[in-house]
């Protein structure tokens, strides 16, 4: 039965992409497959997603993974030029065949061909000005066909004729031209806000398109590769488990994304943990007030819950160029729970040292405060490279003396110095002061203390160097911290 | 047991019947978890119809909704059973001389004495019902773990009385808001369902449907600001029953097509939080 051998690949992929999918969310899984017909594409991928993803996070995860293994089932979603005569290829011919006679006619090559770029681009246009979803589905098909210049057994990523495809297409200037045509149509002036409103369609629009040619692209990859070598090309790390050093754009947002539902979990949790696991002693009016159910016996004692007191933080941060996205996210992460703490402060250096707590306390905003932390703080002190001793030994003397017995330290970086001199003794009095001192390393642990980094010397005085690559690493981290 | 719906879009097309609109995905998780008897976790941001839903298939279904709200100290007595300790204690008195003492004790762990909380309520229940049981991320993790027996088995074990089985299998909706995660254990025994805010046919289509007299071309207009609205770096974006509220305001205002002043002047309704209204009014009236 192809099916099964397809599911089970497919669920095989979706684990080694990192879903935790269990051996009863498998079954209930293939029960789920028995009530749905695979034909009803849509209703098939949300019942697998029903039974096996169960994390929102995942889910464009197992959507990615779900095309590639499934893309080539259901009529609609055939290719319409030949390939090679495998198993797969035959079933879907068969599929093809039998639509055939409801007349699958749209986009289906032929007539097509004949067309000049200007004129596909030009369809193009009326297609994302009116909206047909059926014309922009049969158009990327085309532009695909046409652009990508796809030939099978091609090792080159699907990102490579996306962008061959895209080239052509010319979709920078669409939305200029889009806008144009629409306030041109209208007979009267728009207002911004209408202006503003079109421009987020055309947007979506446009988007949408680009999505289409991306999903041709990989369906016609699938059918050319087979779907486990296709998999393996697309797998991407979960959210959680992206590198902030090597973050691309769309990761990081992403990345911005997973940060604030985590950062409030974890905030419930840390107030959730004060509150409760640690018995005081007998309260003793409460223990009465709960004997009256039982007859005055006091079957049910109550006790006193002790409020620990909260830490204080001071966190220190490199922001130079290759840390700087590790340094922004902490950053975030501790300001987003920063009532789990009586007190934060923040500094940030480069080869000169500021405080920056001041940008976080006058706005609610996080991500506004971030942005005037790079552009504000006065951070360079002769070059701007990265001189941790330098800073530290102006941090020192700043700001050494507001450092006392219930201040925990955080220091953010790579400790790559630039051959700098390190001034470790500065952390060694920290650390006298300090209630504890962590070091926090972006770095894989393989690279400390290789080239420049001389984060030993500086952790040999600190109550740990943690290596803290992805919001995992920092999640667990500032769990343990509180 | 004879399931209750036909196929996905039997299912879409009753909820709409009683104004739910439901996309493909909620559908069809619903009728999943009538074919496949189990449990739907619903999560996603608030407003946006979760609970709504258990309340939608229940009308539908012609089932009565339990519900059992969650909160921090939930516990057995609370949401599952209790012995009703004071009637117990009346018929121990009520008779202290004629019963002997094996007679009595049998008599008071019996169910006349038992006071059934929604969760046994639910499977002891004639009738078909919905069970719903609200924001289960606000138990504890602990407390948790009262539910899974009855969410996989659809029983539940009194140590005094033994095991008592559902008479029908409730179709059962628990919603999260997400603020912690939930156990592995909970999860695996669910459906799981995001509902998120909806896309922009769909919204519009809700905005017809709960907002009376309300004009398509102003539907179309509300629908299309709050996606933009929604495409900001909020703290909070607005919800489902933010936009209608907001449409209701429209209405009573009795504007007819939203511009750009009245739209800033009504964002507190849309927006709860000042810097989200500020950020939200700059970008509406600029272009770039």
């Amino acid at each position: 039965m192809p099916v099964l051998d397809l599911m089970s690949g497919f669920i095989v992929e979706l684990r080694n992409a990192g879903l935790p999918v269990s051996l009863t969310e498998n079954l209930d899984a293939m029960e789920a497959v028995k009530v749905i017909p695979i034909e009803d594409r849509d209703a098939f991928k949300y019942a697998l997603g029903a039974t096996l993803v169960k994390n929102n996070a995942h889910w464009r995860v197992f959507e990615t993974i779900f095309e590639v293994y499934f893309s080539l089932r259901g009529p609609e979603y055939a290719i319409t030029q030949d390939g090679q005569p495998d198993d797969f290829w035959r079933e879907m011919q068969e599929q093809m065949d039998q639509v055939k006679g409801q007349g699958e006619g749209k986009g289906s090559g032929g007539g097509m061909d004949s067309l000049t770029p200007e004129e596909i681009n030009a369809m193009l246009m009326r297609a994302l000005m009116s909206g047909d979803q059926a014309m922009m589905r049969a158009l990327a098909k085309q532009s695909v066909q046409r652009f990508a210049g796809m030939e099978p057994g091609r090792p080159v990523g699907g990102t490579y004729y996306l962008y061959r495809t895209l080239r052509n297409l010319d979709l920078d200037n669409m939305l200029q031209k889009l806008m144009d045509a629409n306030s041109e149509m209208s007979k009267q002036e728009l207002s911004s806000l209408e202006q503003r409103l079109e421009k987020d369609e055309f947007e979506s629009r446009i988007e949408q398109f680009k999505q289409e040619v991306e999903s041709e692209i990989r369906r016609r990859l699938v059918a050319d590769r087979g779907a486990e070598a296709m998999a393996k090309t697309l797998r991407k790390p979960l959210p959680e488990d992206v590198e902030f050093m090597h973050a691309s754009r769309d990761e990081m947002q992403s990345l911005k994304k997973a940060l604030y539902p985590l950062t409030r979990k974890l905030a419930a949790r840390l107030a959730r943990k004060r509150r409760h696991g640690r018995k005081g002693p007998l309260d003793f009016r409460n223990t009465v007030r709960h004997s009256l159910s039982y007859g005055g016996v006091p079957a049910d004692p109550k006790f006193r819950y002790p409020r620990p007191a909260k830490p204080e933080l001071m966190v220190v941060a490199d922001i130079s160029g290759s840390v700087a996205a590790f340094a922004r996210f902490t950053l975030m992460f501790v300001y987003a729970i920063q009532n789990q703490f009586s007190k934060v402060r923040s500094f940030v250096f480069i080869d000169g040292i500021d405080e920056v707590t001041k940008f976080f306390k006058s706005t609610e905003d996080i991500s506004e405060a971030i942005n005037r932390v790079n552009t504000e703080a006065d951070v360079v002190w002769v070059d701007g490279h990265s001189d941790y001793g330098h800073a530290f030994e102006v941090f020192w003397e700043r700001y050494g003396k507001d450092i006392n017995s219930k201040t925990t330290v955080l220091l953010l970086g790579d400790a790559r110095n630039n051959y700098h001199a390190a001034q470790s003794w500065v952390v060694k009095e920290i650390a006298k002061r300090a209630r504890h001192v962590y070091w926090l390393n972006p770095e894989p642990k393989s690279y400390w203390n290789t080239g420049d980094s001389i984060v030993g010397e500086y952790g040999a005085h600190t109550d740990g160097v943690f290596e803290c690559r992805n919001l995992r690493q920092l999640e667990g981290f500032v769990e343990n911290l509180t | 047991m004879k399931p209750r719906f036909n196929d996905v879009a039997t299912v879409r097309s009753g909820l709409k019947k009683v104004n739910y609109l439901a996309d493909d995905g909620i559908a069809g998780v619903v009728f999943l978890a009538d074919r496949l008897g189990k449990p739907v976790l619903i999560e996603g941001p608030a407003g946006t119809g979760k609970t709504q839903l258990a309340k939608s298939v229940a009308e539908l279904t012609g089932a009565r909704l339990i519900r059992l709200q969650c909160y921090e100290g939930l516990d057995e007595s609370k949401a599952l059973y209790e012995w009703n300790y004071k009637k117990q204690l009346l018929r121990i008195q009520a008779d202290k001389n004629s019963d002997s003492w094996s007679e009595v004790h049998d008599d008071i762990f019996s169910s006349e004495f038992l006071l059934a909380r929604p969760l046994l309520e639910a499977i002891t229940s004639e009738e078909p019902v919905v069970l719903l049981i609200d924001e289960v991320d606000r138990v504890e993790l602990e407390t948790e773990a009262l539910l899974l027996e009855i969410l996989s088995e659809y029983q539940v074990s009194i140590p005094e009385l033994g095991t008592i089985t559902a008479k029908q299998i409730p179709l059962v909706f628990l919603t999260s808001n997400n603020t912690r995660e939930l156990s592995e254990a909970l999860k695996r025994r669910c459906l799981y369902l995001h509902v998120d805010y909806p896309d922009l046919e769909r919204e519009k289509e809700i905005v017809l449907n709960k907002v009376p007299d309300i004009s398509d071309n102003l539907a179309d207009q509300i629908a299309r600001i709050v996606r933009s609205i929604r495409q900001l770096d909020l703290k909070k974006a607005p919800s489902v029953s933010e936009t209608l509220d907001w449409a209701r305001t429209l209405m009573l205002l009795g504007i007819e097509t939203i511009d750009e002043k009245e739209a800033k002047e009504t964002l507190h309704i849309l927006l709860k939080y000042q810097t989200d209204i500020a950020k939200a009014a700059k970008e509406l009236s600029v272009t770039k």
